[in-house]
């Protein structure tokens, strides 16, 4: 097992490198979408926006890699955070960029559906995760168990069959997303101690 | 529902007196290593770290040593101290920092905020802010750990910042700060009041009740603390236990 994680110049990647490693799993960074092929797993993570994101995608070829290596062959791919977010068609975040569309749906700012509460944007802390359906992904977690988030958008998923999670803040919101071997998580299950490792392990888990 | 945080905090002037004649760095991680895997392996909410003597010596965040304690911790993690351009932002991201914090910087040079929102987005900018507390009752933002005068209000400042893209406030009672005499739960509550990010609360905490107090009457989403955890026998867990008694939404592992 490889797991390629997928460097586009946007974030912090050490932690997720080192939270697979924790999980068994042999990681590597890379910025070359031409190591996509060695891999047995791809990880999108992101932390940023999701203009520049999918600016720096493009620019280096990920997106080919990723549709090919995803649609074609079959690779499972995990979005973390904006890299979910970039799994969607569409983002709002400082104007309309497109995504990678591997999952209908955009990409929007948080708001509270209830207005007048003491309400804080951005959604940043613990929270919890709320099945919709079963998934391998969610094997062996408590129901209800709390994550950690910290994000101003969320991803509106088209179908909600690809919701396998509602986090609830100002509105119940996918938290977990997925479609065929695709898998997007709006947490951060590097920074989510047992319960992220649990994900992790569950990704790691699906061939 | 969002659970109330609650926040260690690790100053890192005690690893600098650690270090002081010596150069080895394996030793001054050493002290500060042994602390982030005890907090790691309580799972607490999330850690602060700040290097309190960075900007004073006009030195840059040591990113090795984040780098090397981003390895051990699996919580998110907060990193301030020295913080003064958007390369040290992007530099301590990319050793490990989940969210960074600024503070002196922000006086002189408030574009840090909004640059650093744009290309990291607002959620891994926290702005830090120490307030001092006059005879008089005036309150005023201080910088360089308390050591230079700003004349900032306090109220404006936080709300300059919100506007420029900070994702959380960091408030802290210079007063207050290792007092153990309680948070300053009425800055807390004009500060929260007045925005509508996060606000984390910091100085002073002496009990679990003074926790309760800054969520409930100061309105605050998260509690930092440092002499309580490092100089008493309490623990994050037990705030936890008593906070939930009494509540409030904490999380559940």
């Amino acid at each position: 097992m490889s797991v390629l994680i997928i460097d586009y110049g946007m974030c912090n990647l050490g932690s997720v490198k080192r939270a697979f490693e924790e999980c068994g799993a042999s990681a590597f960074i890379s910025d070359n979408p031409r190591d996509a092929e060695k891999a047995s797993h791809l990880v999108l993570p992101g932390v940023g926006a999701f203009g520049d994101a999918m600016k720096n995608i493009i620019s280096a070829g990920w997106d080919k890699a990723i549709r090919k290596n995803v649609l074609e062959e079959n690779v499972p791919i995990l979005g973390i955070c904006l890299g979910m977010q970039l799994l969607a068609e569409k983002g709002f975040e400082g104007g309309e960029h497109l995504g990678l569309g591997l999952i209908q749906g955009e990409v929007i700012k948080i708001y509270n559906e209830n207005p007048g509460s003491t309400f804080r944007v951005p959604h940043i802390g613990w929270n919890e995760i709320h099945k919709q359906q079963d998934h391998a992904i969610l094997e062996k977690l408590q129901p209800s168990t709390d994550f950690y988030f910290v994000h101003s958008y969320f991803f509106k998923t088209t179908h909600k069959e690809d919701i396998l999670t509602t986090t609830h803040y100002g509105l119940d919101f996918p938290s977990i997303v997925s479609k065929d071997k695709i898998t997007g998580v709006q947490f951060h299950p590097e920074k989510s101690s047992r319960a992220g490792f649990q994900i992790i392990r569950n990704f790691l888990s699906i061939n | 529902m969002l659970k109330a945080r609650i926040i260690p905090t690790i100053l890192w002037k005690d690893i600098g007196i650690v270090k002081g004649v010596g150069f080895n760095s394996w030793r001054r991680v050493g002290s500060l290593l042994p602390a982030i895997k005890v907090y790691n392996t309580r799972q607490v909410d999330e850690l602060i770290i700040v290097d309190i003597t960075a900007t004073e010596q006009d030195r840059e965040p040591d990113y090795d040593v984040i780098d090397e304690i981003a390895d051990e911790c699996f919580v998110p993690l907060t990193v301030g101290g020295g913080v003064k351009g958007v390369d040290h932002i992007k530099k301590l991201l990319r050793a490990g920092a989940d969210k960074v914090s600024i503070n002196s910087s922000c006086y002189s040079n408030p574009e840090i905020v909004s640059k650093g929102a744009d290309l990291f987005g607002t959620q891994c900018i926290v702005v830090s802010i120490d307030v001092y507390k006059d005879a008089d009752g005036t309150y005023e933002c201080l910088k360089n750990s308390g050591k230079i005068s700003t004349g900032k209000d306090p109220v404006k400042w936080a709300k300059e910042m919100e506007l420029r893209g900070a994702g959380e406030l960091l408030i802290t009672s210079i007063i207050n700060d290792g007092a153990m005499t309680g948070y300053d739960i009425d800055l807390i509550k004009r500060i929260s009041d007045s925005v509508t990010i996060p606000v984390i609360a910091s100085g002073g905490a002496s009990d679990y009740e003074d926790m309760y107090q800054a969520l409930t009457t100061g309105h605050a989403s998260a509690v930092a603390a440092a002499s309580i955890f490092h100089f008493t026998e309490k623990t994050p867990l037990e705030a936890k236990h008593y906070l939930g008694k009494k509540g409030i939404l904490v999380r559940k592992y």
